[in-house]
Protein backbone atom coordinates (compact mmCIF):
# COMPACT_ATOMS: atom_id res chain seq x y z
CA UNK A 1 0.00 0.00 0.00
CA UNK A 2 2.91 2.15 0.99
CA UNK A 3 4.88 1.73 -2.06
CA UNK A 4 1.83 1.60 -4.16
CA UNK A 5 0.92 5.21 -3.06
CA UNK A 6 4.53 6.67 -3.44
CA UNK A 7 4.84 4.96 -6.56
CA UNK A 8 1.47 6.63 -8.21
CA UNK A 9 2.88 9.54 -6.74
CA UNK A 10 6.17 9.19 -8.63
CA UNK A 11 3.73 9.20 -11.83
CA UNK A 12 1.77 11.72 -11.07
CA UNK A 13 4.68 14.17 -11.01
CA UNK A 14 6.49 12.39 -13.82
CA UNK A 15 3.17 13.07 -15.50
CA UNK A 16 2.89 16.98 -14.31
CA UNK A 17 6.57 17.56 -15.05
CA UNK A 18 5.95 16.74 -18.55
CA UNK A 19 3.44 18.95 -18.95
CA UNK A 20 5.31 21.62 -17.20
CA UNK A 21 8.30 21.01 -19.04
CA UNK A 22 6.63 22.66 -22.61
CA UNK A 23 9.48 23.46 -25.47
CA UNK A 24 11.67 21.47 -23.83
CA UNK A 25 9.80 18.43 -24.67
CA UNK A 26 8.79 19.07 -27.58
CA UNK A 27 12.08 19.32 -28.82
CA UNK A 28 13.12 16.02 -27.06
CA UNK A 29 10.25 14.23 -28.82
CA UNK A 30 10.68 15.73 -32.25
CA UNK A 31 14.45 14.54 -32.21
CA UNK A 32 13.64 11.39 -30.68
CA UNK A 33 11.12 10.75 -33.63
CA UNK A 34 14.03 11.29 -36.04
CA UNK A 35 15.84 8.48 -34.57
CA UNK A 36 12.33 6.00 -34.57
CA UNK A 37 11.78 7.22 -38.19
CA UNK A 38 15.24 6.79 -39.55
CA UNK A 39 15.27 3.26 -38.22
CA UNK A 40 12.25 2.44 -39.45
CA UNK A 41 13.04 3.78 -42.59
CA UNK A 42 16.11 1.94 -42.67
CA UNK A 43 14.07 -1.30 -41.21
CA UNK A 44 12.04 -0.78 -44.69
CA UNK A 45 14.90 -0.39 -47.09
CA UNK A 46 15.83 -3.79 -46.01
CA UNK A 47 13.42 -4.98 -46.71
CA UNK A 48 12.87 -3.61 -49.77
CA UNK A 49 16.54 -4.37 -50.95
CA UNK A 50 15.67 -8.06 -49.70
CA UNK A 51 12.57 -8.08 -51.78
CA UNK A 52 14.11 -6.77 -54.99
CA UNK A 53 17.72 -9.01 -54.90
CA UNK A 54 15.27 -12.50 -54.45
CA UNK A 55 13.41 -11.14 -57.44
CA UNK A 56 16.21 -10.37 -59.72
CA UNK A 57 17.61 -12.83 -59.04
CA UNK A 58 15.40 -15.21 -59.67
CA UNK A 59 15.14 -14.13 -63.50
CA UNK A 60 18.67 -15.26 -63.08
CA UNK A 61 20.15 -18.55 -64.40
CA UNK A 62 22.50 -20.53 -66.66
CA UNK A 63 22.06 -22.61 -69.13
CA UNK A 64 24.25 -25.72 -69.90
CA UNK A 65 23.69 -26.68 -73.26
CA UNK A 66 25.16 -30.01 -74.21
CA UNK A 67 26.81 -31.55 -77.45
CA UNK A 68 24.07 -33.11 -79.85
CA UNK A 69 25.61 -36.46 -79.57
CA UNK A 70 25.25 -36.77 -76.29
CA UNK A 71 22.23 -39.28 -74.80
CA UNK A 72 19.35 -38.13 -73.06
CA UNK A 73 20.48 -40.54 -69.81
CA UNK A 74 24.14 -38.34 -69.24
CA UNK A 75 22.05 -35.56 -69.05
CA UNK A 76 19.69 -36.26 -66.57
CA UNK A 77 22.74 -37.98 -64.77
CA UNK A 78 24.35 -34.05 -64.71
CA UNK A 79 21.31 -32.84 -63.67
CA UNK A 80 20.94 -35.47 -60.81
CA UNK A 81 24.34 -34.64 -59.66
CA UNK A 82 23.34 -30.78 -59.97
CA UNK A 83 20.27 -31.67 -57.62
CA UNK A 84 22.81 -32.57 -54.62
CA UNK A 85 24.31 -29.28 -54.70
CA UNK A 86 23.58 -26.90 -51.41
CA UNK A 87 23.69 -24.21 -53.77
CA UNK A 88 21.15 -25.14 -56.40
CA UNK A 89 18.17 -24.34 -55.88
CA UNK A 90 16.22 -25.62 -59.03
CA UNK A 91 17.47 -27.50 -61.97
CA UNK A 92 15.25 -27.56 -65.16
CA UNK A 93 15.96 -30.01 -67.99
CA UNK A 94 14.65 -28.99 -71.62
CA UNK A 95 15.12 -31.90 -74.54
CA UNK A 96 16.14 -30.47 -77.70
CA UNK A 97 12.49 -31.21 -79.11
CA UNK A 98 10.78 -29.13 -76.01
CA UNK A 99 13.49 -27.08 -77.33
CA UNK A 100 12.39 -26.66 -81.02
CA UNK A 101 8.80 -26.84 -80.16
CA UNK A 102 9.21 -23.69 -78.02
CA UNK A 103 11.42 -22.21 -80.67
CA UNK A 104 8.49 -22.67 -83.73
CA UNK A 105 5.97 -21.74 -81.24
CA UNK A 106 7.65 -18.38 -80.87
CA UNK A 107 8.58 -17.72 -83.88
CA UNK A 108 5.72 -19.80 -85.77
CA UNK A 109 4.48 -16.18 -87.78
CA UNK A 110 8.11 -15.60 -88.92
CA UNK A 111 8.45 -16.39 -92.48
CA UNK A 112 12.10 -15.74 -92.75
CA UNK A 113 13.25 -17.85 -89.36
CA UNK A 114 10.66 -20.89 -90.10
CA UNK A 115 11.90 -20.91 -93.66
CA UNK A 116 15.11 -21.06 -92.44
CA UNK A 117 14.93 -23.32 -90.16
CA UNK A 118 13.30 -25.94 -92.72
CA UNK A 119 16.19 -25.03 -94.84
CA UNK A 120 18.82 -26.46 -91.75
CA UNK A 121 16.31 -29.28 -91.70
CA UNK A 122 16.31 -31.74 -88.35
CA UNK A 123 16.63 -30.23 -85.20
CA UNK A 124 19.62 -27.82 -84.77
CA UNK A 125 19.00 -26.76 -81.16
CA UNK A 126 20.72 -28.52 -78.30
CA UNK A 127 19.37 -30.21 -74.70
CA UNK A 128 20.08 -28.22 -72.22
CA UNK A 129 19.96 -27.67 -67.98
CA UNK A 130 18.62 -24.27 -66.71
CA UNK A 131 20.14 -23.91 -63.76
CA UNK A 132 18.80 -21.35 -60.61
CA UNK A 133 20.92 -21.05 -57.82
CA UNK A 134 19.79 -19.11 -54.35
CA UNK A 135 22.07 -15.95 -54.67
CA UNK A 136 23.74 -14.46 -57.71
CA UNK A 137 27.21 -15.27 -55.84
CA UNK A 138 26.62 -18.68 -56.14
CA UNK A 139 26.90 -18.99 -60.02
CA UNK A 140 30.75 -18.89 -60.36
CA UNK A 141 30.96 -22.35 -58.41
CA UNK A 142 28.28 -24.18 -60.26
CA UNK A 143 29.77 -23.22 -63.46
CA UNK A 144 33.51 -24.36 -62.03
CA UNK A 145 31.94 -27.58 -61.08
CA UNK A 146 30.59 -28.18 -64.40
CA UNK A 147 33.67 -27.15 -66.12
CA UNK A 148 35.92 -29.52 -64.16
CA UNK A 149 34.02 -31.73 -63.52
CA UNK A 150 33.05 -35.23 -65.24
CA UNK A 151 30.72 -33.80 -67.49
CA UNK A 152 32.90 -31.64 -69.56
CA UNK A 153 33.01 -33.93 -72.46
CA UNK A 154 29.74 -33.87 -73.05
CA UNK A 155 28.97 -30.17 -72.37
CA UNK A 156 28.68 -27.93 -75.71
CA UNK A 157 28.88 -23.98 -73.78
CA UNK A 158 27.88 -22.89 -70.66
CA UNK A 159 26.65 -19.23 -71.17
CA UNK A 160 27.60 -18.50 -67.86
CA UNK A 161 30.46 -16.72 -69.50
CA UNK A 162 28.15 -14.58 -71.32
CA UNK A 163 26.24 -13.66 -68.73
CA UNK A 164 28.76 -13.80 -65.81
CA UNK A 165 29.71 -9.60 -66.25
CA UNK A 166 25.93 -9.04 -65.85
CA UNK A 167 25.52 -11.43 -62.65
CA UNK A 168 28.34 -10.22 -60.94
CA UNK A 169 28.05 -6.54 -61.63
CA UNK A 170 24.67 -7.34 -60.32
CA UNK A 171 25.26 -8.72 -57.57
CA UNK A 172 28.25 -6.58 -56.23
CA UNK A 173 25.77 -3.57 -57.09
CA UNK A 174 23.05 -4.90 -55.01
CA UNK A 175 25.16 -5.80 -52.16
CA UNK A 176 27.06 -2.56 -52.23
CA UNK A 177 23.74 -0.74 -52.28
CA UNK A 178 22.37 -3.02 -49.39
CA UNK A 179 26.13 -2.22 -47.20
CA UNK A 180 25.83 1.33 -47.84
CA UNK A 181 22.64 2.29 -47.56
CA UNK A 182 22.66 -0.02 -43.61
CA UNK A 183 25.77 1.74 -42.90
CA UNK A 184 24.82 5.12 -43.93
CA UNK A 185 21.98 4.80 -41.82
CA UNK A 186 23.12 3.49 -38.83
CA UNK A 187 25.69 6.37 -38.77
CA UNK A 188 22.82 8.85 -39.64
CA UNK A 189 21.12 6.67 -36.64
CA UNK A 190 24.28 7.28 -34.06
CA UNK A 191 24.13 10.59 -34.97
CA UNK A 192 20.81 11.50 -34.10
CA UNK A 193 21.06 9.39 -31.14
CA UNK A 194 23.85 11.61 -29.77
CA UNK A 195 21.63 15.20 -30.63
CA UNK A 196 18.54 13.22 -28.58
CA UNK A 197 20.81 12.25 -25.97
CA UNK A 198 22.22 15.94 -25.76
CA UNK A 199 18.83 17.38 -26.28
CA UNK A 200 17.31 15.37 -23.21
CA UNK A 201 20.57 16.15 -20.54
CA UNK A 202 19.57 19.80 -21.39
CA UNK A 203 15.82 19.33 -20.63
CA UNK A 204 17.18 17.87 -17.34
CA UNK A 205 19.97 20.28 -17.15
CA UNK A 206 16.62 22.98 -16.70
CA UNK A 207 15.71 20.91 -14.09
CA UNK A 208 18.81 20.96 -11.74
CA UNK A 209 18.13 23.74 -9.55
CA UNK A 210 14.74 21.64 -8.76
CA UNK A 211 16.58 18.23 -8.44
CA UNK A 212 18.68 20.04 -5.47
CA UNK A 213 15.60 21.28 -3.70
CA UNK A 214 14.28 18.20 -3.98
CA UNK A 215 17.55 16.52 -2.35
CA UNK A 216 17.30 19.95 0.40
CA UNK A 217 13.73 19.03 1.81
CA UNK A 218 14.42 15.34 2.08
CA UNK A 219 13.80 13.45 -1.18
CA UNK A 220 15.51 10.13 -1.86
CA UNK A 221 17.16 9.96 -5.07
CA UNK A 222 14.39 7.14 -6.05
CA UNK A 223 11.75 9.64 -5.78
CA UNK A 224 13.86 11.92 -7.72
CA UNK A 225 14.80 9.70 -10.22
CA UNK A 226 11.56 8.07 -10.68
CA UNK A 227 9.54 11.35 -11.81
CA UNK A 228 11.79 12.07 -14.79
CA UNK A 229 12.07 8.12 -15.58
CA UNK A 230 8.08 8.99 -16.04
CA UNK A 231 9.09 11.63 -17.80
CA UNK A 232 11.17 10.31 -20.38
CA UNK A 233 8.81 7.18 -20.84
CA UNK A 234 6.12 9.79 -21.67
CA UNK A 235 8.59 11.39 -23.82
CA UNK A 236 9.54 8.10 -25.60
CA UNK A 237 5.92 7.45 -26.45
CA UNK A 238 5.20 10.45 -27.45
CA UNK A 239 7.80 9.90 -29.92
CA UNK A 240 6.66 6.83 -31.22
CA UNK A 241 3.00 8.03 -31.63
CA UNK A 242 4.42 11.21 -33.90
CA UNK A 243 6.61 9.06 -35.68
CA UNK A 244 3.65 6.75 -36.99
CA UNK A 245 1.83 9.38 -37.20
CA UNK A 246 4.02 10.63 -40.00
CA UNK A 247 4.87 7.29 -41.18
CA UNK A 248 1.71 5.43 -41.56
CA UNK A 249 -0.20 8.10 -44.09
CA UNK A 250 2.83 8.89 -46.28
CA UNK A 251 4.00 5.09 -46.68
CA UNK A 252 0.30 4.55 -47.55
CA UNK A 253 0.42 7.04 -49.63
CA UNK A 254 3.56 6.32 -51.76
CA UNK A 255 2.98 2.52 -51.56
CA UNK A 256 0.93 1.61 -54.95
CA UNK A 257 2.66 4.49 -56.21
CA UNK A 258 6.36 3.04 -55.93
CA UNK A 259 4.99 -0.52 -56.29
CA UNK A 260 5.68 -1.09 -60.36
CA UNK A 261 9.33 0.82 -59.47
CA UNK A 262 10.28 -1.37 -56.85
CA UNK A 263 8.83 -4.58 -58.79
CA UNK A 264 6.11 -5.24 -56.84
CA UNK A 265 7.70 -4.56 -53.05
CA UNK A 266 4.59 -2.75 -51.39
CA UNK A 267 6.45 -0.67 -48.54
CA UNK A 268 3.04 -0.32 -46.46
CA UNK A 269 1.96 -3.58 -46.90
CA UNK A 270 5.84 -4.61 -45.46
CA UNK A 271 5.20 -2.33 -42.67
CA UNK A 272 2.16 -3.82 -41.68
CA UNK A 273 3.03 -7.79 -42.15
CA UNK A 274 5.86 -6.16 -39.31
CA UNK A 275 3.63 -3.68 -37.38
CA UNK A 276 4.30 -5.97 -34.12
CA UNK A 277 8.04 -6.22 -34.40
CA UNK A 278 8.68 -2.81 -35.76
CA UNK A 279 6.22 -1.16 -33.17
CA UNK A 280 8.06 -3.01 -30.20
CA UNK A 281 11.41 -2.05 -31.33
CA UNK A 282 10.20 1.96 -31.63
CA UNK A 283 8.97 1.65 -28.47
CA UNK A 284 12.00 0.27 -26.95
CA UNK A 285 14.35 2.50 -29.29
CA UNK A 286 12.06 5.76 -28.15
CA UNK A 287 11.59 4.77 -24.15
CA UNK A 288 15.20 3.04 -24.18
CA UNK A 289 17.03 6.40 -25.44
CA UNK A 290 15.28 8.85 -23.58
CA UNK A 291 14.86 6.94 -20.19
CA UNK A 292 18.39 5.82 -20.79
CA UNK A 293 19.91 9.49 -21.27
CA UNK A 294 17.31 11.11 -18.41
CA UNK A 295 18.57 9.01 -15.69
CA UNK A 296 22.13 9.53 -16.95
CA UNK A 297 21.80 13.68 -16.54
CA UNK A 298 19.90 13.14 -13.14
CA UNK A 299 22.69 11.14 -12.03
CA UNK A 300 24.58 13.98 -12.26
CA UNK A 301 23.05 16.15 -9.87
CA UNK A 302 22.42 13.82 -7.03
CA UNK A 303 25.43 14.22 -5.36
CA UNK A 304 25.26 16.94 -3.81
CA UNK B 1 20.73 18.17 19.68
CA UNK B 2 23.26 20.17 17.57
CA UNK B 3 26.68 20.49 17.91
CA UNK B 4 28.98 22.74 16.36
CA UNK B 5 32.82 21.93 16.86
CA UNK B 6 35.44 23.98 15.81
CA UNK B 7 33.99 24.85 12.20
CA UNK B 8 36.01 27.04 9.97
CA UNK B 9 34.86 27.77 6.86
CA UNK B 10 36.90 29.48 3.89
CA UNK B 11 35.16 29.97 0.56
CA UNK B 12 38.18 29.60 -2.46
CA UNK B 13 37.93 31.41 -4.93
CA UNK B 14 38.80 31.61 -8.45
CA UNK B 15 42.69 32.30 -8.82
CA UNK B 16 43.65 35.87 -8.34
CA UNK B 17 40.74 36.42 -5.40
CA UNK B 18 41.80 36.22 -2.36
CA UNK B 19 39.74 33.19 0.05
CA UNK B 20 36.79 34.59 2.07
CA UNK B 21 36.89 32.97 5.96
CA UNK B 22 33.70 33.25 6.21
CA UNK B 23 33.45 31.46 9.83
CA UNK B 24 36.50 30.81 12.01
CA UNK B 25 36.59 28.47 14.93
CA UNK B 26 32.70 28.22 15.92
CA UNK B 27 31.62 25.95 18.57
CA UNK B 28 28.42 26.06 19.86
CA UNK B 29 25.70 23.62 20.85
CA UNK B 30 21.58 23.68 20.47
CA UNK B 31 19.41 21.53 23.17
CA UNK B 32 16.55 20.01 22.27
CA UNK B 33 13.56 22.40 22.62
CA UNK B 34 15.58 25.49 22.60
CA UNK B 35 14.54 28.09 20.56
CA UNK B 36 18.31 30.06 19.50
CA UNK B 37 18.54 33.12 17.71
CA UNK B 38 21.47 34.10 15.43
CA UNK B 39 22.16 37.33 14.77
CA UNK B 40 25.09 39.38 12.98
CA UNK B 41 25.86 41.76 10.39
CA UNK B 42 24.91 40.71 7.17
CA UNK B 43 28.14 38.59 5.43
CA UNK B 44 28.68 37.57 8.96
CA UNK B 45 28.35 33.57 7.89
CA UNK B 46 24.92 33.31 9.16
CA UNK B 47 23.76 31.60 6.13
CA UNK B 48 27.27 29.31 5.57
CA UNK B 49 26.30 28.12 9.54
CA UNK B 50 23.10 26.85 8.26
CA UNK B 51 24.62 25.69 5.06
CA UNK B 52 27.38 23.63 6.98
CA UNK B 53 24.68 21.92 9.00
CA UNK B 54 22.13 20.87 6.06
CA UNK B 55 25.78 19.71 4.04
CA UNK B 56 25.31 21.80 1.07
CA UNK B 57 28.80 23.01 2.22
CA UNK B 58 31.71 21.36 3.62
CA UNK B 59 33.57 22.59 6.41
CA UNK B 60 37.42 23.91 5.98
CA UNK B 61 38.29 22.73 9.38
CA UNK B 62 35.96 20.89 12.22
CA UNK B 63 32.81 19.10 13.03
CA UNK B 64 29.02 19.13 12.96
CA UNK B 65 26.45 16.19 15.02
CA UNK B 66 23.47 16.16 14.94
CA UNK B 67 22.10 13.87 17.58
CA UNK B 68 25.60 12.82 17.94
CA UNK B 69 26.45 11.57 14.16
CA UNK B 70 29.01 13.50 12.63
CA UNK B 71 26.83 14.80 9.45
CA UNK B 72 29.62 15.40 7.27
CA UNK B 73 29.95 11.40 7.29
CA UNK B 74 26.93 10.68 6.10
CA UNK B 75 26.68 9.19 2.07
CA UNK B 76 25.68 11.49 -0.40
CA UNK B 77 22.39 8.63 -0.80
CA UNK B 78 21.28 8.75 3.01
CA UNK B 79 21.41 12.69 3.43
CA UNK B 80 17.33 12.68 2.64
CA UNK B 81 17.27 10.73 6.46
CA UNK B 82 18.97 13.83 8.09
CA UNK B 83 16.74 16.89 5.71
CA UNK B 84 13.97 15.21 6.54
CA UNK B 85 14.38 15.91 9.88
CA UNK B 86 15.61 19.10 9.74
CA UNK B 87 12.75 21.70 8.35
CA UNK B 88 14.51 24.99 6.75
CA UNK B 89 13.48 27.99 5.61
CA UNK B 90 16.11 29.32 3.00
CA UNK B 91 16.97 32.70 3.11
CA UNK B 92 15.82 32.77 -0.78
CA UNK B 93 13.24 30.15 -0.31
CA UNK B 94 14.31 27.59 -2.35
CA UNK B 95 10.79 26.89 -3.92
CA UNK B 96 10.18 24.74 -6.78
CA UNK B 97 9.27 27.39 -9.63
CA UNK B 98 7.21 24.53 -11.40
CA UNK B 99 5.33 23.91 -8.86
CA UNK B 100 1.83 25.55 -7.71
CA UNK B 101 1.71 26.82 -3.02
CA UNK B 102 0.17 23.75 -2.49
CA UNK B 103 2.41 21.39 -4.75
CA UNK B 104 5.23 23.65 -2.67
CA UNK B 105 4.06 22.80 0.74
CA UNK B 106 3.06 18.88 -0.48
CA UNK B 107 5.87 18.04 -1.02
CA UNK B 108 8.20 17.13 2.19
CA UNK B 109 5.33 14.87 3.02
CA UNK B 110 4.92 13.06 -0.20
CA UNK B 111 8.61 12.46 0.29
CA UNK B 112 7.63 10.88 3.73
CA UNK B 113 4.91 8.75 2.01
CA UNK B 114 1.69 10.55 3.60
CA UNK B 115 -1.72 9.93 1.81
CA UNK B 116 -3.26 11.93 0.31
CA UNK B 117 -6.39 12.75 2.68
CA UNK B 118 -3.76 13.61 5.30
CA UNK B 119 -1.48 15.62 2.51
CA UNK B 120 -4.98 17.73 1.71
CA UNK B 121 -5.76 18.44 5.28
CA UNK B 122 -2.46 19.46 7.08
CA UNK B 123 -1.61 21.88 3.51
CA UNK B 124 -5.29 23.27 3.77
CA UNK B 125 -4.49 23.86 7.41
CA UNK B 126 -1.32 25.22 6.80
CA UNK B 127 -1.76 27.58 4.16
CA UNK B 128 -4.84 29.68 6.44
CA UNK B 129 -2.51 29.45 9.37
CA UNK B 130 0.53 31.52 7.31
CA UNK B 131 -2.32 33.52 5.33
CA UNK B 132 -2.35 31.95 1.82
CA UNK B 133 -5.35 30.10 1.13
CA UNK B 134 -6.20 32.17 -2.11
CA UNK B 135 -2.70 31.77 -3.49
CA UNK B 136 -2.76 28.45 -3.06
CA UNK B 137 -2.78 26.87 -7.20
CA UNK B 138 -0.52 30.03 -8.32
CA UNK B 139 3.09 28.93 -8.84
CA UNK B 140 6.22 30.90 -6.99
CA UNK B 141 6.48 33.76 -9.89
CA UNK B 142 3.32 34.81 -9.50
CA UNK B 143 3.50 35.33 -6.08
CA UNK B 144 4.94 38.32 -3.73
CA UNK B 145 8.10 38.11 -2.14
CA UNK B 146 6.52 37.60 1.59
CA UNK B 147 4.14 35.19 -0.24
CA UNK B 148 6.99 33.46 -1.08
CA UNK B 149 8.69 33.46 2.34
CA UNK B 150 5.30 31.95 4.02
CA UNK B 151 4.66 29.63 1.46
CA UNK B 152 8.87 28.78 2.36
CA UNK B 153 7.92 28.70 6.08
CA UNK B 154 4.55 26.61 5.90
CA UNK B 155 6.93 24.02 3.73
CA UNK B 156 9.63 23.75 6.26
CA UNK B 157 6.54 23.04 9.21
CA UNK B 158 4.53 20.90 7.03
CA UNK B 159 5.94 17.64 7.93
CA UNK B 160 6.96 18.16 11.80
CA UNK B 161 10.31 18.17 11.61
CA UNK B 162 12.42 17.83 14.90
CA UNK B 163 14.40 21.09 13.97
CA UNK B 164 13.19 24.40 12.11
CA UNK B 165 16.02 26.13 10.89
CA UNK B 166 14.84 29.63 9.77
CA UNK B 167 17.37 31.85 7.64
CA UNK B 168 15.93 35.74 7.67
CA UNK B 169 11.77 33.70 7.69
CA UNK B 170 10.54 37.21 7.94
CA UNK B 171 12.72 39.71 5.69
CA UNK B 172 10.14 40.33 3.63
CA UNK B 173 7.41 40.59 5.88
CA UNK B 174 4.88 43.00 7.60
CA UNK B 175 4.44 44.07 10.94
CA UNK B 176 1.91 42.23 10.92
CA UNK B 177 2.85 39.33 9.27
CA UNK B 178 6.51 39.29 11.07
CA UNK B 179 4.56 39.07 14.54
CA UNK B 180 2.14 36.03 12.94
CA UNK B 181 5.23 33.73 11.96
CA UNK B 182 7.33 34.76 14.98
CA UNK B 183 4.25 33.87 17.12
CA UNK B 184 3.77 30.66 15.18
CA UNK B 185 7.31 29.15 15.71
CA UNK B 186 7.07 29.98 19.15
CA UNK B 187 4.50 28.29 19.83
CA UNK B 188 5.83 25.23 17.83
CA UNK B 189 8.81 25.44 20.06
CA UNK B 190 6.57 25.44 22.95
CA UNK B 191 5.05 22.00 21.61
CA UNK B 192 8.98 20.25 21.63
CA UNK B 193 10.60 21.42 18.11
CA UNK B 194 14.02 23.27 18.15
CA UNK B 195 13.80 26.62 16.44
CA UNK B 196 17.06 27.96 15.10
CA UNK B 197 16.32 31.56 13.75
CA UNK B 198 18.74 33.76 12.09
CA UNK B 199 17.53 37.76 12.05
CA UNK B 200 18.07 41.27 11.70
CA UNK B 201 14.86 41.96 13.28
CA UNK B 202 15.86 43.76 16.67
CA UNK B 203 11.95 44.04 17.35
CA UNK B 204 11.64 40.27 16.93
CA UNK B 205 14.71 39.51 19.08
CA UNK B 206 14.24 41.61 22.02
CA UNK B 207 10.32 40.39 22.16
CA UNK B 208 11.25 36.98 22.51
CA UNK B 209 13.39 36.99 25.69
CA UNK B 210 15.12 33.60 23.93
CA UNK B 211 18.94 32.62 23.41
CA UNK B 212 20.73 34.79 21.24
CA UNK B 213 24.19 34.20 19.54
CA UNK B 214 25.90 37.37 18.30
CA UNK B 215 28.39 36.81 15.37
CA UNK B 216 31.32 39.69 14.03
CA UNK B 217 33.49 38.87 11.20
CA UNK B 218 32.90 34.73 11.63
CA UNK B 219 33.26 34.67 15.04
CA UNK B 220 30.76 34.48 18.29
CA UNK B 221 31.14 37.29 20.49
CA UNK B 222 28.38 36.80 22.71
CA UNK B 223 26.32 33.95 23.88
CA UNK B 224 23.40 34.35 26.19
CA UNK B 225 20.03 33.21 27.27
CA UNK B 226 17.28 35.81 27.27
CA UNK B 227 19.60 37.26 24.94
CA UNK B 228 19.21 41.32 23.86
CA UNK B 229 20.11 42.22 20.34
CA UNK B 230 23.57 44.33 20.31
CA UNK B 231 25.13 45.43 17.56
N1 LIG C 1 29.52 30.22 -2.35
C1 LIG C 1 30.29 31.21 -1.88
N2 LIG C 1 31.48 31.46 -2.45
C2 LIG C 1 32.27 32.40 -1.98
N3 LIG C 1 31.99 33.18 -0.94
C3 LIG C 1 30.82 32.99 -0.33
C4 LIG C 1 29.91 31.99 -0.75
N4 LIG C 1 28.84 32.02 0.05
C5 LIG C 1 29.06 32.99 0.94
N5 LIG C 1 30.26 33.58 0.73
C6 LIG C 1 30.85 34.63 1.52
O1 LIG C 1 30.91 34.19 2.87
C7 LIG C 1 30.55 35.23 3.75
C8 LIG C 1 29.40 34.78 4.62
O2 LIG C 1 28.25 34.64 3.83
P1 LIG C 1 26.84 34.26 4.42
O3 LIG C 1 25.91 34.11 3.30
O4 LIG C 1 26.99 33.11 5.34
O5 LIG C 1 26.47 35.57 5.24
P2 LIG C 1 25.14 35.91 6.04
O6 LIG C 1 25.54 36.12 7.44
O7 LIG C 1 24.12 34.90 5.79
O8 LIG C 1 24.72 37.28 5.39
P3 LIG C 1 23.24 37.89 5.19
O9 LIG C 1 22.81 38.40 6.53
O10 LIG C 1 23.45 39.00 4.22
O11 LIG C 1 22.40 36.80 4.68
C9 LIG C 1 30.23 36.42 2.88
O12 LIG C 1 31.36 37.27 2.87
C10 LIG C 1 30.00 35.85 1.51
O13 LIG C 1 30.42 36.75 0.52
MG1 LIG D 1 22.35 34.89 4.92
Amino acid sequence: MEIFNSISKIIFQGYMGFRRQGSFNIASIFILSLVIFLFTFLFVFYGMAQSLSLNLQERIDISVYFDSDSSEKQVLEAKSELSKFAEVKSVEYVSAEEALNKFTEKYQNNSIIMSSLEEIGGNPLLASLNIQAFEAGQYASISNFLISGSFEDIIYKINYSEKKPVIERFFSLISGVNKAGIIFGIVLILVAISIAFNQIRLAIRNSRKEIKIMRLVGATNFMIRGPFFVQGVLIGIFAVLLTLLIFVPVSYFLSPRLEMALSGFEIFGHFADNFFFIFSSQIAIGVGISTFSSLIAVHKYLKI
Amino acid sequence: MIKFENITKIYELRSGQNPVVALQDVSFEVKEKEFVSIVGKSGVGKTTLFKLLLVQERPTQGKIFFMNQDVHQIRAKDLFNLRRRIGVVFQNYELFNKKTSYENIAYPMETIGANKDQIKRDVNEILQLVGLTDRAFNFPEELSEGEKQRVAIARALIHRPDVIVADEPTGNLDPANTYGIIKLLYKINEFGTTVILSTHDKGVVNNLEKRVITFEDGKIIRDEERGKFIL
